[in-house]
């Protein structure tokens, strides 16, 4: 499996991309795993000018509305909750402070790697209330619902779930519904498509003239779907491509989308810097009640507030995210906006196009 | 002494403050000026008749605070040998002050004091003076270790985050990111074919070989919290320069590379406690690499990249792909990621 | 976004996997891949293995990628030959000793 970080193959591939590319390809990457291994094996600055990428809205956890982090922020800070959440979130920014800024109020934030230490937590501490934030894409989503559905079976009576968790495809969707549309292709996320299936994806060549390409994260594999989507540019023929074979099929993993779907339904969502999108949220299924951290401490269904707040003053990170403004065009990159006070996903991540662009004022590839 | 846990009593100042010092940190400590417990230590300067005194002090609050390859009373005594030893010094003694937490195992203090002054002795410095403090139950976290030493810098050395000079080469010890995921996976659950071990060690004796072989040395540093890459940013800035490291050159074990992949973390950003930059002119770079080699801490020792002019602390990495990326300091605590 | 490492199955108890990379190993749970059997490669995802990895599809798109390297190599030769062939030429028009003219 080691294969696909072969230098002189990718040296090899990226000939081959430069060579197929008629003008300039631009091609947003959706996720942030993908901005992330494009930043480590320096392939933006490789492939530019030639191959443009921009990078998407990232991860669940940069997409995260600071409403909805204030809200687990109250909850953590309630007597009797312990409250379990993957690393990445412990950082991220709600209005005033952060998770791990409550935590050193005494609130009691635990970071785990697996839900399945959550359900160990939940074991360990009969006396506490365990709320687990559910954060992720369909990715991560079977996984807490696998846990949910453990704790229904061991009958553990303090395990609670607070779903945050996103769909990626209606966020793309609205993104390119927006308004104007400057890509010619979309990296589509490789360990989405590994439970949703490649197929799910068709949408954008089909529906929007834009190819895409399901990519793995590997140098090659991220370099073998670039050559996808510029064979597509150089043939004018936008197509689906799975170029992420040995890890996602045409239907994905049918027991992960069962068992998301006994525990879930769809639901109106809020992203940050991007609003509130139909059906882009996960909801626990009403007959799960007891699992449903909402449910059990009285939350409302999707935070409201500040994420409006965010969108009327004038975050323009849904425009960034289509290619058609650079970062330093929004009127809030660098005053309002940065990556200490981040408005947008685009700045919350590390990765992000804004925070990049913040960072190194544009001289990302060196 | 007959309670098996420390009580808030030993802190008093009393008899019982006493017995513990004595049983516990005196026993093991077993230097004559300590065992005077005096207000004060009063130690002889050392025979050399010019040089400069070197002063540092640091505070050690890891856990858990026994790992493998190490425990907070050996950490104690690296952390700050191997400070004094990158600015080129040379360490004699060292303090040390202990807050314990109440209902703390006594077997788990001795444990640690043992260690503490077993890896004194091994790096050739003396444990002159200490204090105790116990703190009640809940105010601390088990034990937190505060040292302090004092070294001799010869004449004529000079050593600094400020000097690295364009053209000069950058050398490492060793395999980075040992320490850290050592800790890391304790606390993650992950399971080693061969165990992860710390690469705690003390610095100076290798220090010492190595101004012995090369007297043009213009920065140590040792890539504690943040690694290499904080490191090698931090020196970057302070010289006013730029530099280019070759990933393929950074020395990372097998088992390391696999935890931090499983954990979605960089070796690049993981602490070490017993491996050192140094930069040095190119001409240098030879020899003093010999040197370093001939000593066991520094059997994987390499150049893993140059300083170049301008851009000043602007650190690049080329990749493994022969690509070229920023190497950017670390933003906050390194913590497992699902993203 | 959503960190998945390809890793061994080593041993499987009901529905853990002991799996394995490079020398590390832990405990993941097959919930979602009740399929997975002893020797195959998972991408693990949070603790749970969310796809077993086709084994064969790899070993045939890394081939693909070689013979993309032999087919990029023969048409840089090409590309080499021409070029000389081009220099050639334009050697002989400098020095016209024949060849076409520009």
């Amino acid at each position: 499996m080691r294969g696909f970080r072969d230098p002189a193959a990718a040296s090899r591939l990226m000939d081959a991309v430069r060579a197929t590319v008629q003008g300039t390809l631009r091609v947003i990457e959706f996720c942030g795993g993908h901005t992330h291994a494009i930043m480590r094996y320096g392939l933006r600055g490789a492939l530019a000018p030639q191959v443009q990428l921009l990078s998407g809205p990232g991860c669940p956890v940069c997409v995260t509305a600071s409403a909805d982090i204030d809200q687990a922020i109250a909850l953590s800070g309630r007597p009797g909750i312990t409250l379990a959440t993957f690393g990445d979130m412990i950082r991220v920014p709600g209005t005033t402070t952060s998770l791990q800024g409550a935590r050193a109020r005494g609130a009691d934030v635990r970071v785990i790697y697996s839900a399945l230490d959550a359900l160990e937590l939940a074991r360990a501490l009969p006396q506490r209330e365990v709320v687990m934030l559910g954060i992720g894409f369909e990715t991560t989503a079977p996984t807490i619902a696998a846990a949910l559905r453990q704790a229904e079976s061991e009958g553990l009576a303090n395990f609670t779930v607070y779903s945050m968790h996103k769909l990626t495809a209606p966020a793309m969707r609205a993104i390119l519904d927006a308004g104007e549309l400057a890509v010619d292709a979309v990296l589509g996320p490789g360990h989405v498509a590994a439970i949703t299936g490649w197929q799910a994806w068709s949408f954008l060549p089909e529906e929007y003239g834009v190819s895409c390409a399901v990519a793995g994260f590997e140098p090659l594999d991220i370099l073998q779907a670039l050559l996808a989507c510029a064979e597509d540019q150089a043939r004018g023929e936008p197509r689906i491509t799975n170029a992420y074979g040995r890890g996602v099929s045409a239907l994905g993993n049918s027991t992960a989308l069962r068992l998301m779907d006994e525990v879930f339904m769809p639901t109106d969502a809020a992203w940050r810097g991007l609003g509130v999108i139909p059906g882009s949220g996960l909801a626990i299924r009403p007959g799960l009640a007891r699992y449903d951290a909402r449910q059990r401490f009285g939350l409302p269904g999707m935070a409201e507030g500040p994420l409006d707040a965010e969108a009327a003053v004038g975050c323009r990170c849904g425009e960034v995210l289509r290619g058609v403004v650079e970062p330093p065009q929004c009127p809030l990159f660098g005053a309002a906006c940065t990556p200490a006070h981040p408005v947008g996903p685009c700045m919350v991540s590390a990765e992000g196009s804004c925070a990049a662009y913040y960072r190194y004022r544009g001289i990302m590839d060196i | 002494m007959t309670e098996n846990v420390v009580l808030l009593a030993h802190g008093s100042g009393g008899t019982l403050s006493q017995e513990l010092i004595e049983q516990i940190f005196v026993r093991h400590m077993a230097d004559d000026v300590l065992s005077g417990m005096e207000d004060a230590a009063i130690v002889p300067l050392p025979s050399e008749p010019h040089g400069s005194l070197a002063l540092t002090t640091d505070s050690f609050v890891v856990q858990p605070l026994f790992f493998p390859g190490g425990d907070i009373g050996k950490l104690s005594v690296c952390g700050t040998v191997n400070d004094l030893a990158m600015r080129g010094a040379r360490p004699l003694y060292l303090t040390t002050g202990y807050v314990i937490e109440e209902g703390f195992p006594m077997a788990d203090l001795d444990r640690i004091a043992a260690s503490q002054a077993a890896t004194a002795r091994a790096a050739g410095v003396r444990i002159v003076a200490g204090d105790t403090k116990v703190v009640e139950r809940g105010s601390g976290d088990g034990v937190f270790i505060n040292t302090a030493g004092i070294g001799l810098v010869p004449d004529g050395v000079r050593i600094s985050a400020g000097n690295a000079q364009p053209g000069d080469a950058i050398l490492l010890s060793g395999a980075v990111g040992d320490h850290g995921l050592a800790i890391m996976t304790r606390r993650e659950g992950l399971e080693f074919a061969s165990p992860l071990s710390s690469d705690c060690a003390p610095l100076n004796d290798l220090v010492a070989r190595m101004l012995a072989a090369c007297t043009q040395i213009h920065v140590l540093r040792d890539p504690t919290r943040g690694g290499v890459a904080t490191a090698l940013n931090e020196l970057a800035e302070r010289s006013g320069v730029s530099m280019e490291i070759a990933e393929e050159a950074v020395p990372v074990h097998a088992p390391v590379a696999a935890a931090a992949e499983l954990l979605g973390l960089d070796p690049l950003y993981v602490a070490n406690e017993g491996k050192l930059i140094a930069i040095v002119p190119a001409g240098e770079a030879g020899a003093l690499l010999a040197a370093m080699r001939a000593h066991p801490l520094g059997a994987e020792a390499t150049a893993i990249g140059r300083v170049l002019e301008g851009n000043a602390g602007r650190v690049v990495l080329r990749t493994a792909l022969g690509t070229r990326r920023l190497l950017d300091r670390l933003a906050g605590e390194q913590l497992p990621r699902i993203c | 976004m959503c960190l998945a490492i390809p890793v061994r199955i080593m041993e499987i108890r009901e529905q853990m996997a002991r799996v394995e990379l490079d020398g590390v190993e832990r405990l993941v749970s097959l919930a979602l891949t009740p399929e997975a059997q002893l020797g195959d490669y998972v991408l693990i995802h949070t603790g749970y293995a969310i796809s077993v990895l086709d084994e064969a599809e790899a070993m045939e798109t890394l081939q693909l990628f070689d013979e993309l390297e032999q087919a990029s190599r023969e048409v840089e030769e090409e590309e080499r030959s021409r070029q000389e062939e081009d220099t050639a030429r334009v050697e002989d028009a400098k020095t016209g000793l024949g060849g076409p003219t520009p």
